[in-house]
């Protein structure tokens, strides 16, 4: 780029003054005073305005205002041209973006940006008021004392702005329509087995195996111990595995076999009650349930793990069952149980604890498995629709990565800004 | 007083570390200590944050009170209806607002967070060209051709309403050993970050404790 000669020599004047400016302040020598030439010049410990004159940097330009798109209101977004001398010369240290309720003032501190940024957000407005802003570039430095010293550029005001919510976030419409489709899919596969055809569910072998686990606590006389996590009913992998406690607590009465559910947190208690109960009941054997079935350990995480392995090699159970969500303490629990032989039917959807079920466990459910298994085992119309909607939606989601790799790859659009939410 | 801590502490350790070893009385023992402790450590816990300073000072001491922290106290007191067997049917009404509400807040979160960003970090240009050459930057080509076949073998396993037989089954296959391979990693992370919760125990043991560690 070709400078012209009245920009040339101004620049090397600036450039020559900003040097010799900086070489004064390492010399400590005092800079004399001249708050005539810093017009709208905010100086931090306040110093000789001479420096001001010498330093300030050009002003940001072209600075707008206005409500925040797409957000819960209180907030405005601010936005500006970068002063041309933030140019990666060190002459702009950064943005103090100023606000006031009044176009005369006074302006109080919104925040304050890097240098090279061009917006800023104002999370603190308050949405019946109304704002002016200004944007001034700055430049700071530490002085003889090391105090620093911030020396501002000319800012005009602009305004008035005034912040308010929306009732719909734009930003989110391609979730909303992908949600509509997936929910559009499930509720007609939902009809459509309700109408009685027949829905595929390939074999999941973990949960074929819930039969057989069953079925061999039943013969061995022991007991089956059913572990549900140690997160609380406002994690959907408790409630996958309160589901899967529904069948499994049907096919344990059926059985006459004693199952046991200790949990770590008191809502899971109530809840694992009364889905023991209802398994119960349905099997035609209320009375066989008992309270002790379902006891509370302790919140604590590892309190939680010690005292069931200590009841694990007490009392030997034929058959554990791990679902929910779960975290370090996933191989201390699958450990003991390995050691005392039992079978293991494992299922989370926590990645890091998946690999230590995965070596300790006979069968492991991983992620999706887990929240299929109720479906599964069910093999109700309702949950085999539901799980065929979603893979509906997943080929949706495999049709679409494809289509965006290779729009991608050929440099035609970027897909990918539809997906990421902002 | 220091020095009854670290003896308590350190018998406690070896108490429960024993349980290596097989069932005993000492882990016992630690066992019902460390439960009971921690399960009424919990109920003081929960009952200052939530009922003493989220709701009575919240709801009935504040200047400006919050009655919607009434709501919550109702079902709360609901739960107890168990207690009583004739209307204990009425605990069901918090518990079926708890999970409905979950599964609806969650619906959303989980549904950007692991599907559409996950989608959209996944649709890049196959081919990375490096910036400063132009050429082909072979390593990261062949690094966003691993995510993109490792995602969509991972999507075509957890299909579940077509058999996995054919190319689907192959594919499908496929995703299994970019599962494994993934935990396999994860494993070793993991365990050495349980490594160094056992230097630290050790480390109290010898350090603080016997003093053999300076």
């Amino acid at each position: 780029m070709r400078l012209s000669s009245p920009n040339l020599t101004h620049n090397c004047l600036r450039i020559a003054l900003f040097t010799l400016s900086l070489l004064l302040i390492s010399l400590n020598a005092p800079l004399a005073q001249d708050a005539e030439t810093a017009p709208d010049t905010a100086v931090v410990n306040t110093e000789p305005a001479a420096d001001a004159a010498i330093l300030a940097p050009l002003p940001a330009a072209n600075v707008i205002a206005k409500d925040l798109p797409n957000d819960k209101g209180g907030a405005v977004l601010v936005s500006w041209e970068l002063s041309p001398d933030d140019d990666g010369n060190g002459k702009v240290s950064g943005y103090l973006v100023q606000r006031s309720e009044s176009k005369d003032g006074p302006f109080e501190t919104a925040g304050n940006a890097v240098r090279g940024a061009t917006k800023f957000t104002d999370n603190k407005t308050d949405d019946d008021k109304v704002y002016f802003y200004k944007v001034a570039a700055y430049f700071e430095y530490l002085d003889a004392a090391d105090e620093k010293i911030r020396i501002t550029s000319a800012a005009t005001v602009t305004g008035p702005v005034q912040s308010s919510a929306q009732w719909f976030n734009m930003n989110r419409l391609y979730v909303l329509l992908f949600m509509l489709f997936v929910a559009g899919a499930i509720i007609f596969y939902i009809e459509k087995a309700k109408k009685g055809e027949e829905i595929y569910i390939r074999k999941i072998a973990g949960i074929d195996a819930v039969d057989e686990a069953v079925g061999r606590a039943t013969e061995m006389g022991k007991k089956i111990f059913y572990i549900p996590g140690i997160q609380d009913m406002n994690d959907v992998q408790t409630i996958a595995s309160i589901a899967i406690l529904g069948r499994v607590a049907q096919m344990a009465a059926e059985y006459d076999t004693w199952l046991e559910v200790p949990v770590s947190k008191s809502m899971v208690l109530v809840t694992a009650r009364e889905a023991m109960k209802e398994a119960y009941t349905k099997v035609g054997r209320p009375d066989a349930l008992q309270d002790a079935q379902v006891h509370y350990l302790t919140d604590d995480q590892f309190g939680y793990a010690a005292a069931i392995d200590g009841m694990i090699v007490r009392e030997k159970p034929a058959t554990i069952f791990y679902m929910g969500a779960f975290f370090a303490e996933s191989l201390i629990l699958a450990e003991t149980g390995n050691s005392v032989g039992a079978i293991q039917i494992a299922g989370t959807a926590m990645p890091a604890q998946l690999p230590f079920f995965v070596a300790a466990c006979d069968y492991t459910l991983i992620g999706e498995e887990l929240f299929a298994a109720s479906a599964y085992l069910s093999r109700e119309p309702r949950q085999l629709g539901s799980l065929k909607g979603q893979d509906m939606g997943k080929g949706l989601f495999i049709l679409c990565i494809i289509v965006g790799v290779i729009l991608a790859t050929f440099d035609i659009w970027d897909m990918s800004v539809i997906f990421v939410s902002r | 007083m220091e020095m009854i801590s670290i003896w308590i502490a350190a018998i406690l350790t070896l108490g429960i570390f024993s349980f290596l070893y097989k069932d005993n009385p000492l882990y016992k023992a630690c066992e019902a200590l460390f439960v009971g402790v921690s399960a009424a450590y919990w109920a003081i816990v929960f009952y200052f944050d939530n009922i003493y300073k989220k709701f009575y000072e919240g709801a009935v001491t504040a200047d400006e009170p919050d009655y919607f922290l009434w709501i919550g106290a109702i079902l709360g007191l609901l739960f107890l209806t168990r207690l009583i067997p004739k209307i204990g049917w009425v605990s069901r009404w918090p518990m079926a607002l708890i999970v409905g509400a979950t599964a609806g807040l969650w619906m959303v979160g989980y549904f950007v967070s692991n599907a559409m960003n996950q989608i959209g970090s996944t649709i890049s240009g196959i081919i990375v060209y490096d910036t400063a050459t132009g050429f082909v930057a072979w390593g990261e080509t062949f690094g966003s051709l691993v995510i993109l076949v490792g995602v969509l073998s991972g999507l075509v396993y957890f299909f579940f309403s077509k058999e996995h037989k054919g190319v689907f089954g192959a594919t499908a296959k496929v995703g299994t050993w970019f599962l494994m391979v993934t935990f396999g990693a994860s494993f070793g992370y993991t365990v050495m970050s349980r490594m160094s919760l056992l230097i630290g125990r050790v480390d109290f043991l010898l350090g603080d404790w016997l003093g053999i560690l300076r």
